[in-house]
């Protein structure tokens, strides 16, 4: 049996800074995931992901990575690695953590 | 060192020129990220977990002042003021910018250095033993043969789209300091009974998924017969190598599916073939690059200075012990510059450090520099009586962790914190092994040991052939490492054993913590390293002190 969908965003690198970035409701990409799009249906996440690696003069490697509604609503990460690719190394305050006060 | 010809800086110049239109049309759209990525990564730039990396080749590990300086400018011009030594010898900038990716490239060219494979499936940047014409227990000097490699093997027509990448270490030492077992290839500079220098080929050797041991392909090659004989063995690796799955492409895999006898008599086969296409300009070639590494012109002056600070500064004392080793010449000393110091990422360096370590090179180390495997900084020649002045700079840079070959001299690869192929952190791990390790005060009683951290499967961090290795693994979404003890990484190459279930992050430094508590309660005295009780005792006595509620659970 096929296993059940779970909830996703579509992320991937920008072609130019190299960073982590997230698909929006519109259409856009965000550099934060609580401003992402959760998809839930999986149908529409694979729609979406088929567009957003058409984009090839923005965006590299788009995949789709589980995530889950936070605490606060919003898109969190489920996986340790999109948690680190949300703020950034442990070694240095560099990377989103530091861009950014809203992770 | 080196100096490039009219050819090799036309050469790069046209490369980086190249490079710079590829990535104007990565950037204008005209390239997909499937044309454009071989292309980058043959220019050594990996996209990674948060950035573009670039990966600078440093040619046998050894560098000058004004390339030292030149990798500083690219810290603080392109990336956030640091730049990661790895265990390649190469320097990893973790933050650089697509579109300045190019400028970085023309600058690096203006000090003869480039990032050409430094990735990719080619022949990758050449490694040496970072003693390499200092060391006092080497025949030769190994790196005119590891330039001669480095141009042969530049943009080989027949190497650029193999199967999988090759890498190549050469030595010339009696200890192996370059883990030529562990390579695709490995030449070790060798004398025969007639007194005649040549080389032994060893092939097949790797880490990664499927660690292996090299094995001897030949025992003398004599020199002419080198760089054919080199390029017979790629030429039949990248014939019969497979490359239905990446997992099973390199040649330590050829080598053990076909066995190392019909290895050998394929490549006497092809050498056959190609030694004559070798008219010896290759040799012409060797005799103007062996000028460009003659010795420095050593001094001799009195010690005096060394042997009264030694006496009298307890600290310096201590750096001196575990930081220098034996240099060839009289009054000299090869001084290793830790990068290591307890709680910092190990290999990271500040553009400032790197400054400082340039100047000290120029002042008192005949403008040489050396980067180790082991993510160390090397001034290969100091003369003993400078080494007080050097102690004092090395100090106000932060540089003087006396600490080369202890339990906190830990190689680490990027791990997740930066690599998008890593399955966990190995950074973090290193740092709080090393804090904990000062904590205790017990880094110079515990005496020679070697933790080696990778961050996944494919083992940039050597984690193999550590006497104590640590994995980071993805278990079931979490973080885990996996321990194998009894390594070695020298002469005497050895795959550790696996010690048994992993440990949680938060629980891999306690566990290592009773590890080493337990070698100390088991040494026979203060001199047997913990490789060495190892050896003598195997791994029970040691499981006992990593899984203690095993054993309370068996008893």
């Amino acid at each position: 049996m096929a296993r059940a969908f779970t909830p996703k965003v579509v992320t991937a690198n920008h072609l130019l800074e190299g960073d982590v970035i997230y698909l929006t409701n519109s259409g856009d990409w965000t550099r934060t995931l609580c401003d992402a799009i959760l998809l839930t249906d999986e149908a529409d996440a694979d729609l979406r992901l088929l567009e957003a690696t058409k984009q090839v003069a923005t965006v590299v490697g788009a995949y789709l990575a589980d995530a889950a509604t936070g605490p606060d609503g919003r898109p969190a990460p489920t996986h340790f690695r999109e948690e680190f690719r949300r703020t950034g190394p442990s070694n240095y305050f560099h990377g989103k953590q530091a861009e950014t006060s809203n992770v | 060192m080196y100096k490039y010809s009219e050819f090799d800086s036309a050469f790069l110049a046209e490369r980086n020129r190249q490079f710079r239109a590829q990535v104007e049309r990565r950037i204008d759209g005209s390239l997909t990220e499937d044309e454009f990525k071989p292309l980058r990564l043959m220019n050594g730039v990996y996209l990674q977990l948060h950035a573009y990396m670039l990966r600078v080749a440093i040619p046998y590990g050894t560098l000058n002042g004004a390339q030292m300086d030149t990798l500083a400018v690219l810290a603080d011009k392109w990336d956030k003021g640091y730049g990661h030594f790895t265990t390649r010898q190469n320097i990893q900038y973790n933050w650089p910018k697509l579109n300045d990716i190019p400028d970085m490239l023309d600058e690096l060219a203006k000090v003869e250095m480039h990032a050409i494979q430094t990735s990719g499936n080619t022949i990758r940047n050449v490694t040496a033993d970072h003693f390499a014409g200092a060391a006092a227990d080497e025949i030769e000097d190994p790196r005119p043969i590891a330039e001669l490699i480095r141009q042969w093997s530049t943009d080989h027509p027949e190497f650029q789209f193999m199967g999988r990448k090759f890498k190549i270490a050469v030595s010339a030492g009696v200890k192996d300091r370059a883990v030529l077992k562990a390579h695709d290839l490995a030449v070790r500079v060798v004398r025969n009974e007639a007194g005649d220098v040549g080389y032994q080929i060893l092939v097949g050797g790797g880490l990664g998924r499927t660690p292996m041991i090299g094995k001897v392909l030949h025992d003398f090659l004599p020199r002419a017969d080198l760089l054919p004989y080199i390029e017979a063995v790629v030429s039949v690796w990248n014939q019969i190598g497979r490359r239905d799955n990446k997992y099973k492409a390199r040649i330590k895999i050829t080598v053990h599916e076909h066995g190392i006898d019909d290895i050998r008599a394929r490549v006497d086969e092809r050498f056959a073939l190609v030694r004559p296409t070798f008219d010896g300009i290759d040799q012409e070639l060797f005799a103007e690059i062996q000028a460009h590494f003659a010795a420095p012109n050593f001094n001799s002056k009195s010690t005096e200075a060394f042997d009264t600070k030694y006496k009298n500064d307890v600290l310096f004392r201590s750096w001196a012990d575990t930081n220098l080793h034996e240099h060839r010449a009289d009054g000299y000393a090869i001084v290793t510059i830790s990068t290591k110091k307890q709680g910092a990422t190990p290999g990271d360096a500040t553009a400032d450090q790197m400054r400082t370590m340039a100047e000290l090179a120029r002042n008192f180390g005949h403008d040489e520099l050396r980067i180790s495997h082991e993510q160390n900084v090397i001034l290969p020649h100091v003369h003993k009586s400078d080494l007080p002045a050097v102690y004092a700079a090395l100090r106000e840079a932060d540089l003087h962790t006396a600490n080369i070959g202890l339990i906190s001299d830990i190689i680490a690869c990027p791990g997740m914190d930066y690599c998008a192929l890593a399955t966990a952190r190995s950074i973090p791990v290193a740092q709080q092994i090393a804090t904990r390790f000062d904590e205790l005060k017990l880094e110079h009683d515990i005496g020679h040991l070697q933790i080696k951290i990778s961050g996944c499967i494919n083992a940039c961090g050597h984690h193999h052939v550590a006497h104590i290795g640590i994995l980071g693994l993805d278990r079931a979404g979490v973080e885990n490492y996996q321990i194998t003890l009894g390594g070695d990484a020298t002469w005497n190459a050895a795959i550790g054993e696996r010690a048994g279930p992993g440990f949680a992050y938060d629980e891999i430094v306690p566990a290592i913590e009773r590890l080493v508590q337990g070698y100390l309660n088991l040494r026979d005295n203060s001199d047997e390293t913990f490789i060495d009780a190892y050896r003598r005792l195997g791994l029970a006595p040691f499981k006992a002190y990593l899984y203690p509620e095993a054993q309370a659970n068996a008893a």
